[in-house]
């Protein structure tokens, strides 16, 4: 199970890497062994939009469930990943690079603070698995 | 597997864990005034005296099969093949539930399946569930999937007014509170050419029927070019017996196409079971709402089939659910599939052009009577309207003491035509009983 450390995380399983002002969020690795195989995800965003922390940005469905994914933090769409229309599976595949689900302009830094860093989310998963 | 029923230790022992004396302790929360309330049965009779009983009482009600019937409006006297009885009650298919279990269900699934398979190649549309409960609740539905593609953005809903009037109130009935403006379907003289004026960028979905409620078959290409320029889904309620003849919807342009499928091998009933047919295009899959079987293989390779696209359902998407329907017509969707199957291509194309050519028979003679009129100015399919010199239940009365069930009374529907009939003809009607409908209008007093 992969816990990138330079990621922070949310306890419903979403990471979010920040560059400067600009951000990518998506689920973690945990999310996808929890769904098992991802058939569709659909993106309920659109560019220039504004959602905030917690909004539902995608949903994602597997063969046995259907889950939204919602901001880490709030911000200003940018652009949402078209790839995985037509490659769902990469989310199982490579959940924290090729199956990015959204990217955006940071509304508040100070929303990052709130996040679980790698070690902290590893503990949370370890304790929902005992 | 057998029924076991418990045993009276087995009562004894389920009463003692819940700590109950007897049975009757458990009815104590229903007052005892009511409880028990004495049913005042007549005495009992020999299944020999009560069949007499029910034989007598049943033929209280004149029925088809002793009375030439032109009334149409949406359920339909058609021929039902015999062969479709003899496979629907079998037992594996007359008590088969809801085929969550695949590997003890594959006759079911298949059935459904081929039902699916021939609702798409009748409609021309590429993806169809496994039914509705009837063609209204399916239109319903396709209002519901076109909101739900504009993720609720768009409000407006247009409504053909020569819909069957039944469904568009089902379909008022269904999205009441939902915040809709249902528009277009106020006055039954507005055609498909005047339905284009009202698209805008809030229309969600045009609705027509084809052929329309009135018997018109008309040219939606129109519509359909004009919804989709403004982003509007765009559906076509069928007669699925009509597309025997008629070009199919998929054919020009309809994203979403809906029916009732009573007319293929279902009887009338008084009014049900039926069946709802709903069929879209591959894009709109995961809105469509229903039950859905697929096609894929086993361990071993083997084909077999499954529910599919299960997360579309309220059961797993919960609120996020497009519907709460959890469920089909399965056993009216095996008649529709066996009556086509059974038919097939040449034989529903038979039907259809004898239906159709009997109708304008008819019209032709009624056109030709006295203060009797022919009100449809395009062609018609097997339905047309009569202008009549009477009211419609005068007629309808007089024709009644030749056996005959006359025509649907407009007036019921649309104000502007009080004292028309809606007339239906289908194949089962013969010339001599057209000939007996036009003689017995002919006595009907006219200026």
């Amino acid at each position: 199970m992969d816990f990138p450390s330079d990621l922070k995380y949310t306890e419903s399983d979403e990471w979010i890497r920040v560059e400067g002002d600009s951000a990518t969020a998506g689920i973690t690795d945990y999310a996808q062994d929890q769904l098992s195989d991802v058939v569709y995800v659909e993106s309920l965003a659109e560019p220039d939009q504004d959602l905030a922390k917690g909004d539902p940005h995608s949903t994602v469905e597997s063969v046995k469930a259907a889950a939204d994914v919602y901001m880490p933090i709030g911000g200003q769409v940018t652009e949402v990943n078209e790839a995985l229309v037509d490659s769902p599976e990469l989310v199982n595949s490579d959940p924290y690079g090729a199956a990015w689900m959204v990217k955006f302009t940071v509304a508040d830094a100070s929303e990052l603070d709130g996040l679980l860093d790698a070690a902290a989310y590893q503990k949370h998963c370890e304790e929902r698995e005992s | 597997m057998a029924y076991i029923p418990h045993t009276d230790t087995e009562r004894s022992e389920m009463l003692a864990t819940i700590g109950v004396k007897h049975i009757d302790e458990l009815y104590e929360a229903i007052p005892a005034e009511v409880r028990f309330p004495d049913l005042e049965l007549p005495e009992a009779v020999s299944e020999m005296e009560i069949m007499a009983e029910l034989q007598a009482l049943s033929e209280a009600n004149l029925d088809v099969s002793h009375a030439t019937s032109f009334l149409g409006a949406g359920a339909y006297n058609h021929y039902i093949p015999s062969m479709i009885d003899h496979i629907l009650r079998r037992n594996e298919f007359y008590t088969a539930y809801t085929p969550y279990q695949p590997e003890i269900s594959q006759g079911t699934l298949q059935a459904i399946f081929e039902y699916q398979s021939l609702m798409c190649q009748l409609t021309g549309m590429e993806v169809s569930n496994a039914s509705h409960y009837d063609g209204a609740t399916a239109l319903a539905e396709a209002v519901i999937l076109a909101l739900n593609q504009h993720r609720l953005k768009r409000k407006r809903v247009l409504l053909s007014a020569t819909i069957h009037p039944h469904a568009r109130e089902v379909v008022r009935t269904y999205t009441q509170g939902m915040g809709l403006d249902i528009v277009g379907d106020e006055d039954c003289n507005v055609g498909p050419d005047q339905l284009i004026g009202l698209i805008d960028e809030n229309t969600t979905l045009v609705a027509v029927q084809y052929p329309d409620f009135l018997g018109h078959i008309h040219d939606y290409t129109a519509v359909g070019e004009a919804a989709q320029e403004a982003g509007a889904l765009f559906c076509v309620v069928v007669n699925p017996f009509a597309l025997g003849m008629l070009k199919p919807p998929g054919e020009f342009g309809a994203d979403i196409v809906v029916g009732d499928g009573q007319p293929l091998g279902i009887p009338m009933s008084f009014g049900g079971p039926t069946v709802g047919i709903f069929t879209t295009k591959d894009k709109y899959v995961r809105k469509m709402a229903g039950r859905l079987v697929g096609e894929t293989v086993d361990k071993d390779g083997k084909r077999g089939f499954v529910l599919t696209l299960t997360p579309r359902e309220q059961h797993i998407r919960r609120d996020k659910a497009t519907s709460n329907i959890c469920t089909n017509q399965g056993l009216m969707a095996l008649a529709s599939a066996v009556y086509l199957s059974v038919m097939g291509k040449s034989g529903l194309r038979k039907a259809a052009e004898l239906a159709y050519h009997k109708a304008q028979y008819a019209a032709e003679r009624i056109d030709g009577l006295g203060g009797f009129s022919l009100w449809n100015e395009g062609p018609f399919f097997h339905e047309f309207v009569v202008k009549c010199p009477k009211p419609v239940s005068e007629i309808n009365a007089h024709l009644l003491e030749y056996d005959i069930l006359g025509g649907y009374d407009l007036g019921n529907d649309y104000p502007e035509l009080k004292d028309h009939m809606l007339i239906a003809v289908t194949e089962m009607i013969s010339k001599e009983e057209i000939e007996d409908l036009v003689a017995a209008l002919a006595e009907v007093d006219h200026d």
